[in-house]
């Protein structure tokens, strides 16, 4: 492929968000190289079971993709940006019947259309679901486009290459990337004109999580150190709902609630009975006494909490750490067409019937919400290097509503692949092929990996891994205190330290899994820092990230994108101003009916009709622009002024008053969170 | 209350299973049952190879147990400090895992002679000793790994996608009863793991295309849009290494780890191959 008149661009990553790049990319018949340490196919996307989000109102609800964005933004306690979120919201329904064309085998209704239905953080049926492994069944739809793609010679795959470093120039520009073959450990150099980073999440960071092995983060910690500007490190969502399990924690998906799982605990603390024998007068659901309007339904992080909470207090099942899933109450035969698979994957795992017996869940760290920054086209701080997926930070906030991940991968992908091919386009591109930055950085990389198989010490890097998992879970997870977390991170610069004496523990080189697990673990290690020095220096309590020592959320102070820049010595931390114009931010308690409080929906309903526009569903109400299209309409700022004085009006005429609002969330019948 | 927050560690340890290593064990309790677990220990035989053109060899490992183990609980363990049976040090056996929640296929093995994923080995149901083998009708690349490239490639063959206009949007797709969602569905739970292959007689070589790339050609020739270009993949299920290359010993529905309706997919397209054969041609 002649590099000096077709455009080529590297993909990192083959989960949804990569894979919906390449698909992009390669249909405006451009060439693109992908690179995954696994075949692609098995991307941790496959892990997703719940659904995918999106606003059709086809069940009559009044349901719109406004209604999406502020349950988004409400949900990730105001801390999106604003405007790529709707840009999200609104491409979702087109991303839905999209992957329908493709052959999703979605659930359907007795008309034959497509079923939604309800998820956590909402009260509308908007999530589209296949059976209990949506994410399976998107992520091999993108698959096979791709691959159709790959036959006709305009993807080529590196599967089995783990990505080392980016190529920079002497501007800082991104000019490609080095990867390392993992069978044979050969590295080498890959011009490119643009590089899509779409590695998903940092999970193993913390030892045992939901994230599949491969979720190291260590790319993007690579391009971290290499300059790319990190956001929102320490907002890490821990799943309410996790099975514990030695070698892992096994998701067990929110749809087990959405479709009307009850959680609870016998009033009796220690009570020795099996969940049967319970009556329902002894058994306390705690989720739905103490937040009647969404019940078992509050987003993650408040269920991760009550959960914890509940457990703290000496009310976990037996005792110890876990408190029931029940869905026994609803017939087997529901079960199994909704939730089969997630059912499936407890009595793998524990052995136990979920049809019968209620199941004993525990919260285990699950997603980043934070990540490589980005611009509303996906453009990181290094000309040339983009990101999408769940490793970038743009659309979750400070916690992600169920279900809106896999959007947010597909659409961050959708996004990033004209923006790549734009700046591809443009870049000026003498000077790179011919200069000597490619052998530098390919003879560093081979330095490291010498280095690393040379040097003889005591350290076990599997137990280096352990600690840094254990330290991070304890103390960077659901509860955080300043004391502890620089404890954290001291420990983290002591692991760094230790890593120095490492020993590879592999003497056969071929395929060994050592050299790259070393080199993840360093590269772990600093976005480890990252995480817990953003969670240190964010005195506030917002959204998955809580401190009993500052309860409450400080717009003044925090309502900020944190950003990481790395320093030899320890990150530079610095907080930028976001863009909330669209909706304003406000108190967020889902102890109350959010719709009571802003009824936007209707407004909306109100301007279509004016306009003499139907208001059918979902799908009339998308942008009309092509979505797919170079940008999406809202990165212009003509258009985005517009928007947003009619979305600014429309709320200011119905948000109550700051005062209206200001009950405490204990007068609104919301616990506490000072209880801590 | 301690104000020190550990989920993972509490919660395994609430289910009464014994934590292996003192770095998991969380200090402010004793784990039930650690005293008798102490005693007991596992026995795992792996089959090991270094490389490509290396020989095999087993290697025995003996762990200390625990319940509720799993076989790549147990290979972590040994990854971790790779001391034999017998005292010998090893280098770290090498296998292939991903998620763990047997939905990415990859850490596919041969268990105690059965072909499986080893996430979901259970230890307290496996006799002992455990023998652990790399998949054999695939290019073994160290240890437990293979490489499995060649399932890929047949699905390129058989252009197992729907075949849209574009990715533009266009609306939504065409109608469809839930009851043909729910079979098409099945088909599409593969994981392309390869049980159905390893376990299958006839397939090795290059003399039969097996039963994963039938099962894909079904999925693709149930779907509305699917179908318009159902040719092209019956006429790939025709050639030599085709489907009449099936010797019907069904051992693939058996072991197929999703459940998928391996034998009905060749059957029904057993069927079309054979009416596309005889008929195919009046459509030119």
């Amino acid at each position: 492929m002649s590099s000096t008149n077709g455009i080529k661009i590297a993909i990192i990553g083959g989960g949804l968000a990569g894979l919906a790049a390449a698909m992009k990319i390669a249909e405006q018949g451009h060439t693109v190289e992908l690179f995954s340490v696994v075949p692609v196919k098995r991307s941790h996307s496959v892990c997703a079971q719940g659904g995918i989000n999106g606003a059709v109102n086809t069940k009559g609800e009044g349901d719109s993709t406004h209604e999406h964005f502020d349950d988004t933004v409400y949900g990730g306690d105001f801390l999106a940006n604003q405007p790529p979120v709707k840009a999200m919201c609104e491409m979702a329904p087109a991303i839905i019947y999209l992957f329908d064309r493709m052959g999703v085998p979605f659930s359907r209704t007795k008309e034959g259309l497509l079923d939604f239905r309800r998820f956590g953080g909402t009260k509308h049926h908007r999530t589209a679901f296949a059976g209990a492994s949506t994410g399976q069944q998107l992520l091999y739809a993108l698959d096979e486009q791709v691959r159709r793609f790959e036959a006709d010679g305009k993807v080529k795959k590196y599967e089995g290459w783990e990505m080392l470093s980016l190529v920079l120039d002497d501007h800082g520009v991104c000019r490609g990337l080095t990867a390392m073959n993992r069978h044979n450990l050969e590295v080498q150099v890959f011009p490119a004109d643009a590089v899509i980073m779409a590695t998903g999440g940092p999970g193993l960071i913390f030892g045992r999580s939901t994230n599949s092995m491969i979720c190291t983060g260590s790319a993007v910690s690579a391009c971290y150190q290499q300059g790319a500007h990190y956001a929102n490190g320490e907002f890490i969502q821990v799943h309410p709902t996790s099975i514990p399990g030695e070698d892992k924690l096994r998701l067990m998906s929110e749809s087990a609630r959405g479709e009307g799982g009850r959680v609870w605990v016998p009033k009796q603390p220690k009570d020795k009975r099996a969940p049967k024998d319970i009556p329902e007068n002894e058994r306390w659901y705690f989720l739905e006494e103490k937040y009647p309007a969404y019940g078992n339904l509050v987003p993650r992080d408040i269920a991760t909490r009550e959960i914890f909470q509940v457990c703290l207090d000496g009310f976990g099942v037996a005792g110890e750490n876990q408190v029931y899933l029940d869905l026994s109450h609803i017939p087997a035969e529901t079960l199994d067409r909704k939730l089969g698979a997630i059912l499936e994957i407890y009595e793998m795992f524990v052995g136990d019937d979920p049809r019968h017996v209620p199941m004993r869940i525990f919260p285990g760290v699950h997603y980043s919400m934070g990540g490589l920054w980005v611009d509303e086209n996906q453009r990181t701080n290094i000309p040339g290097l983009l990101a999408a997926g769940e490793c970038d930070y743009s659309i979750h906030g400070a916690n992600r509503l169920g279900a809106n991940s896999l959007v947010s991968c597909v659409y961050g992908g959708f996004i990033a692949a004209p923006a790549a091919i734009e700046y591809a386009k443009n870049v000026e591109r003498n000077g790179a092929e011919g200069s000597n930055i490619y052998d530098a950085e390919l003879n560093r990389q081979k330095e490291i990996n010498d280095t690393l198989i040379k040097q003889q010490g005591t350290e076990n890097q599997y137990l280096i891994h352990e600690e840094m998992g254990k330290i991070m879970t304890d103390n960077v997870t659901v509860v955080r205190y300043n004391d502890r977390l620089q404890a954290t991170d001291n420990k983290l610069q002591e692991l760094l330290d230790r890593f120095r004496h490492l020993s590879i523990n592999d003497s056969n080189m071929w395929a060994t899994q050592a050299l790259p697990h070393a080199r993840q673990l360093q590269n772990m290690l600093q976005l480890a820092r990252v995480i817990t020095l953003g969670a240190l220096n964010r005195d506030e309590s917002r959204g998955a990230h809580y401190k009993p020592d500052f309860p409450e959320r400080d717009d003044e102070n925090f309502q900020k994108t944190t950003i990481a820049e790395y320093s030899d010595e320890a990150p530079v931390l610095s907080y930028q101003a976001i863009d909330v114009s669209l909706i304003k931010p406000r108190k967020r308690d889902y102890s109350q009916n959010k719709a009571a409080k802003q009824d936007v929906p209707q407004e909306v309903k109100a301007q279509a009709a004016a306009n003499g526009l139907p208001v059918k569903d979902g799908a009339s109400q998308m942008v009309e622009q092509g979505w797919d299209a170079d940008k999406p309409n809202t990165s212009n700022p003509a258009v985005w002024a517009q928007n947003k004085e009619k979305v600014n009006e429309s709320v200011a005429g119905i948000t109550p008053s700051s005062q209206e609002q200001g009950k405490s969330l204990e007068d609104a019948g919301g616990k506490s969170v000072k209880e801590y | 209350m301690s104000t020190q927050i550990n989920p993972t560690n509490e919660a395994n340890i609430s289910r009464g299973t014994a934590m292996g290593t003192a770095t998991y064990a969380a200090p402010s309790q004793t784990p039930d049952g650690t005293t008798e677990a102490a005693q007991r220990f596992v026995e795992i035989k792996i089959a090991r190879r270094d490389n490509p053109d290396s020989a095999q060899r087993w290697e025995t490992f003996r762990i200390p147990y625990r319940r509720n183990l799993n076989i790549i609980s147990c290979l972590m363990e040994i990854r971790k400090n790779p001391v034999m049976a017998n005292g010998e040090r090893t280098t770290p056996p090498v296998w292939d895992m991903s998620c763990l929640e047997q939905v990415c296929g990859i850490c596919t093995m041969v268990i105690n002679g059965k072909v499986r994923q080893s996430c979901s080995a259970l230890v307290d149901q496996l006799d002992q000793p455990i023998t652990l083998q790399p998949m054999t009708k695939f290019p073994n690349v160290r240890d437990l790994a293979v490489d499995r490239s060649q399932m890929f490639d047949h699905l390129k063959r058989v252009h197992a996608w729907v075949e849209i206009d574009g990715t533009h949007d266009l609306g939504a797709g065409a109608k469809m009863s839930q009851e043909d969602v729910a079979e098409r569905y099945a088909y599409s739970r593969c994981m392309t793991c390869g049980c159905c292959l390893e376990a299958c007689p006839q397939y090795g070589g290059d003399n039969y295309i097996g039963p994963q790339a039938i099962a894909q050609v079904r999925l693709f020739n149930m779907h509305p849009t699917g179908k318009m270009t159902r040719d092209e993949r019956l006429e790939a299920l025709m050639q030599d290494d085709g489907i009449q290359n099936c010797g019907n010993s069904q051992n693939c529905v058996r072991v197929c780890p999703m459940s998928i309706p391996l034998t009905k997919a060749i059957y029904e397209e057993n069927r079309e191959t054979i009416i596309h054969g005889l008929f195919g041609w009046l459509k030119r």
